[in-house]
């Protein structure tokens, strides 16, 4: 159990976590998430007590990190890659972490058989891709076989083979009852592993519910026709009092409509209909317009309305397998907000006031 | 609060497990003693040509620790990357978060670099001194010559406290690149040069390295009538190491990693 209690970090006028209170439960995942630079790494790193907090409180089973004896015993933690001396083998890097909490010996050559580095044990870690890199960190996680697990951004840098593995450890960590933190910016990839959601942006909390609730809620559903007719049905469909937005391919959508109810209009007045299909916006969608706000570093000027909207690629890929087919033509809701000619998702470069210190 | 032998062992097996240690601490030995050897052998060759001054005054002991001068510089690259090369990977927020009380951690590292310093240290005055005699001939002095046996344990102290001092001084500066580029220059360039100016001499004669090396002086030199002895000497540095130890424990302790 983590819980968070007003937690608030300041650097100088910047506030990068404001009043975050919430709380993390054992036996499911949680997934946390926010857009780059929303906080979520420097909650991390006050949780573990290597950011010291402006003011509020975080205690990991009811104490402060500091006083747990023994702490990788009690919570595990996979923060960036980095965190690890190149100049030493992986084996090596392992056992000093063990030795300082007296975990046995014989854990190092466990925790690298199940991230699957046993290979490399005696390898120097700085020859390590990213990937690897990654999962030497998440066995120095595993290392003390803690009831809490933390993972910053875990399937950076793993090929799809280890972001299917990363997602059935996390999976299987808290099938087992163990507390599992893991955070992302990709909604696509909480998704499929997370069951219960916090979202922050700007350090502030936006939700705290379950992912079952946050898709409920938050991904629109339409219902999407097309007719060799589209005039006639675009006609009868406004009679009716239907509010009728075409997409580029010559089919229309209809949101919050059920479609049987559609299918009769159109049976009714004789219309031949290609497609009639209930459809639901990706959670992308529904995730870049909860934290559209608060983005921090927004790409600036270069987006005009009825332009192409610039979707993280990758993600978006599988966040469809959950959102239905993909939008063939950008949904309203991606029209660049009022006021300020700016978009969300462009620009994912951190200028890294939180990060890399 | 996990146990301090644990955390000893971890730094210890942290320490042992870079190549850069073995790597510093083989170039320190090596450097100071084979100069040190090629220095005796040099001024036992020439004797005959030294001025009747320079034969008074000649100090055997110290000549053999000459090398160290050069030397020194692998023990500085050994006590900054001791602690910057945490700060320099990322391993810090690794270490910290294994072990979160910031003393027991410092003061683990502290004590595992300074104890393999002495014995390093040790072995390469020791060294040295026997191997510089030998080369010297009848030059040489003896052990139990008075305070012969003082300089060579003093050498090793000397070794010892400055690589404490760099990893104090890396602890406060968190940078390989700022601890190697600022200690460096100042042990082999700004100290020995600013100690030769007169009046600014003054000054540079309480600057760690000025002060420790007293203590391997067994013939006192020409200009010696410093304000203080070979015990002086080596308590001046120690105070600098002391300080430099504390800021970098205070900067540790305060500052987010």
């Amino acid at each position: 159990m983590i819980e968070l209690q007003g937690l608030t970090k300041r650097y100088g006028d910047r506030t990068a976590v404001d009043h975050l209170t919430f709380t993390v439960r054992p036996g499911v995942v949680t997934g946390f998430l926010g857009p780059n630079g929303a906080g979520k790494s420097t909650t991390m790193r006050m949780l573990l007590g290597l950011d010291a907090p402006t003011s509020g409180d975080v205690r990991i089973d009811g104490k402060h990190y500091a006083q747990l004896s023994e702490p990788l015993k009690h919570i595990g933690a996979l923060l960036d890659a980095k965190s690890i001396h190149g100049g030493r083998t992986a084996y090596d890097h392992l056992l000093c972490i063990a030795q300082s909490n007296r975990i046995p010996t014989r854990r190092v050559g466990e925790v690298l058989e199940t991230v699957g580095l046993s290979a490399v044990a005696r390898k120097r870690s700085k020859g390590f891709s990213l990937g690897m890199g990654q999962r030497l960190g998440i066995a120095a996680a595993l290392l003390g076989d803690p009831e809490i697990l933390m993972f910053d951004e875990p399937v950076n840098g793993l090929d799809p083979e280890g972001i299917h593995w990363i997602r059935n450890l996390m999976k299987g960590l808290a099938a087992q009852g163990r507390t599992v933190f893991v955070s992302s910016h990709l909604m696509s990839e909480m998704a499929l592993t997370a069951e219960h959601l916090i979202v922050i942006g700007r350090g502030r909390l936006l939700a705290d519910t379950s992912m079952a609730d946050f898709i409920e809620k938050n991904s629109r559903s339409f219902v999407r026709l097309r007719s060799p007719q589209p005039e006639r049905l675009r006609d009868v469909l406004t009679a009716a009092g239907h509010t009728v937005v075409s997409t580029g391919d010559g089919a229309f959508e209809i949101t919050g409509k059920d479609a049987a109810e559609l299918g009769e209009l159109a049976a009714q007045h004789q219309l031949v209909l290609h497609e009639l299909s209930p459809q639901r916006a990706s959670l992308e969608e529904a995730f870049m317009q909860l934290t559209a706000e608060s983005v921090e570093y927004h790409a600036h000027g270069a987006v005009t309305p009825g332009a192409s909207v610039p979707v993280p690629a990758a993600p978006a890929q599988q966040g469809w397998q959950h959102g239905g087919p993909p939008p063939t033509a950008p949904p309203p809701q991606q029209q660049p907000p009022q006021g300020g000619g700016q978009q969300w998702g462009s620009q994912w470069r951190n200028p890294g006031s939180g990060k890399g210190r | 609060m996990a146990a301090p032998s644990a955390i000893l062992q971890s730094e210890w097996t942290k320490i042992r497990s870079v190549r850069s240690t073995i790597w510093t601490l083989a170039l320190a030995f090596i450097v100071t003693v084979a100069l040190g050897a090629i220095i005796c052998l040099v001024f036992d060759n020439t004797w005959d040509s030294l001025s009747p001054d320079d034969q008074a005054t000649f100090d055997p002991t110290n000549t053999s620790f000459v090398g160290m001068q050069l030397g020194q510089l692998a023990l500085i690259v050994f006590g900054v990357l001791v602690i910057a090369s945490e700060y320099s990977t990322g391993m810090i927020r690794t270490s910290l978060a294994a072990v979160p009380q910031r003393g027991s951690f410092y003061a683990s590292k502290v004590a595992v670099a300074g104890a393999l310093a002495l014995v390093v240290g040790m072995a390469t005055s020791f060294v040295v001194f026997f191997l510089g005699q030998a080369l010297l001939g009848s030059h040489k002095a003896q052990i139990s010559d008075p305070g012969v046996l003082r300089a060579v344990v003093g050498a090793g102290l000397y070794m010892t406290l400055l690589v404490l001092l760099c990893v104090g001084a890396a602890a406060m500066l968190r940078s390989p690149m700022l601890g190697l580029g600022i200690l460096m220059p100042f042990f082999f360039l700004v100290s020995p040069i600013l100690s030769v100016i007169p009046k600014v001499k003054k000054v540079a004669q309480y600057f760690p390295d000025q002060a420790g090396q007293k203590i391997m002086q067994v013939v006192p030199g020409s200009d010696s009538n410093g304000p203080y002895g070979p015990w002086g000497g080596i308590g001046i540095m120690a105070v600098w190491v002391a300080v430099a130890l504390l800021g970098g424990y205070l900067v540790l302790r305060q500052r987010d990693a």
